[in-house]
């Protein structure tokens, strides 16, 4: 799937236009869930430190540690898991159902490519997508954690900045934003492959799609320790 | 500017579909492919555009064998031919015009105004006028079949593929199809292959009958022939009466 859909890179009149389509629906679309999680875990990240750390180790920690934490791991593993369950569940159950009713086969006989015209938008998409949407993230889980040690935890605003940027290294960013780059790629491979192995009718629709958030999910998870063993 | 399809062979598995079956729509005329479900006729259709390469046989269109074409050859063919799907396969996220013009999209030669003349011009064709901007979702069976037949004459092919153009509609649509189907031959000159297992439908469009049976060819005539013909298979398949082959043996 992949190797194929490298080859139909050549036909850019194809996938061009639909690739800002599927930009939309695979990142813009996704913003709220992926924010919403952030801000949850900004919070709880935040009310943790802050109980762990109580009387031991200075309270602007709580600042470094929500900042390394959204940024290295929890960010882009959150966004990414998020984004597995709507991204390649959707794109699997789509292109699912187009197999099962041949709309796929109709593109080919109107000489279309089917990879250049359904596979290659949306691993692009994805790929320029899931770093954005977990830039998104990132901030909103950091501006959440800010604002709860400023309401709950009695910090100021120049505790939380010292504490996070502290430690910061601009390394950290790029660490991120490479790991919510390879997940883009796998979750839409992985939902662009299970979409197109579909046999059957609504049951073969439902056993792909759920195949393909269980394997982007596990994925994730070991594309996780890999960059954590490889880039630290 | 023919179709042969000559002695096909498919195994799906342990599954064979097709075992050495031969047909051939000739020039201007609408063969019907007449077969029980499961007996391997759509898997026969998918052949002539390349969709399923043959394990043995081969198919012929217009003196080319399909399955050793090259890519950009194949699709050279596929503009030639026109395919009707079963249960028209639009798509669902685009409307009927869109549906209609997606072939045209892919041909330099139609501007964006010559192809919405042309997509007007189809949906005319098939009675869809004004239908353009409704999505597949709300059309009824009979339009959406009819839909179908607008987006796969869009690109003037010389050749139409019906994949059960009438299974699971009213008699009346059946025959408003059926219509379609001869109108497209007369007006547009084009060859056709038929596949369905509706009598009364294939005896209003067919020019000529071909049957597969277990595989391969069980016969092949005119109208008349498949009327007076005293197989007992095909018999039984026309007049619905398995009995039939049961008394044979």
């Amino acid at each position: 799937m992949i190797w194929r859909a490298g080859a139909a890179l050549k036909e850019v009149d194809v996938w061009l236009g639909l690739t800002l389509r599927q930009m939309t629906k695979i990142g813009v679309d996704s913003v709220p869930i992926a924010l919403f999680i952030a801000m949850f875990t900004g919070i709880v990240l935040a009310l943790q430190a802050s109980y762990t750390f109580t009387g031991a180790i200075p309270l602007y920690f709580v600042g470094v540690l929500v900042g390394k934490t959204m940024m290295l791991e929890l960010g882009p593993v959150l966004t990414g898991l998020a984004l597995a369950g709507r991204v390649g569940a959707n794109i699997s159950a789509e292109l699912g159902t187009m197999k099962v009713t041949e709309q796929i086969d109709a593109l080919e006989t109107m000489a279309y490519p089917p990879v250049a015209y359904l596979v290659v938008p949306r691993i692009l998409a994805g790929i320029i997508m899931f770093p954005i949407v977990t830039a998104l993230a990132i901030g909103m889980g950091i501006g959440a954690g800010w604002l709860t040690a400023l309401q709950l935890l009695d910090m100021s605003t120049y505790e939380f900045m010292h504490g996070l940027t502290l430690f910061f290294l601009p390394f950290d960013v790029f660490f991120a934003m490479i790991k919510a780059t390879s997940f883009g790629f796998m979750v839409t491979s992985i939902g662009c492959f299970y979409g197109f192995q579909t046999r059957g009718g609504a049951e073969g629709v439902g056993r792909s799609t759920t195949q393909a958030v269980v394997i982007s999910s596990m994925v994730i998870l070991v594309l996780d320790a890999f960059w954590a063993v490889t880039l630290l | 500017m023919s179709i042969e399809i000559r002695d096909l062979h498919k195994a799906f598995g342990s599954k064979e579909v097709l075992r050495g079956f031969s047909a051939t729509a000739r020039d201007g005329e609408t063969l019907v492919i007449l077969g029980g479900s499961g007996s391997g006729k759509s898997v026969t259709l998918k052949h002539v555009v390349g969709l399923l390469d043959p394990d043995r046989g081969e198919v012929l269109v217009d003196g080319d064998r399909v399955d050793s074409l090259g890519q950009a050859e194949l699709y050279a063919l596929r503009r030639k031919v026109g395919y009707v799907f079963q249960f028209a396969a639009l798509f669902d996220s685009l409307t009927v015009a869109e549906n209609v013009g997606m072939g045209l999209q892919r041909m330099k030669e139609y501007t964006p105004a010559d192809r919405e003349r042309r997509v007007e011009e189809c949906l005319d064709l098939v009675d869809l006028e004004g239908f353009g901007s409704r999505m597949p979702a709300e059309l009824s069976g009979g339009q959406r079949k009819r839909a179908g037949i607008a987006r796969a004459i869009a690109t003037e092919p010389d050749y139409l593929l019906y994949d059960e153009p009438t299974t699971g509609l009213d008699p009346l649509t059946r025959a408003v199809i059926d219509r379609l189907i001869n109108r497209m031959k007369e007006e547009l000159r084009v060859t056709g292959i038929v596949i369905t297992h509706d009598m009364e439908s294939a005896f209003r469009v067919a020019d000529r009958f071909a049957m597969i049976h277990e595989g391969r060819q069980q016969f092949e005539g005119s109208p008349e022939e498949i009327r007076e013909t005293r197989d007992p298979v095909v018999r039984a398949f026309i007049e619905g009466r398995p009995e039939l082959i049961e008394e044979v043996g």
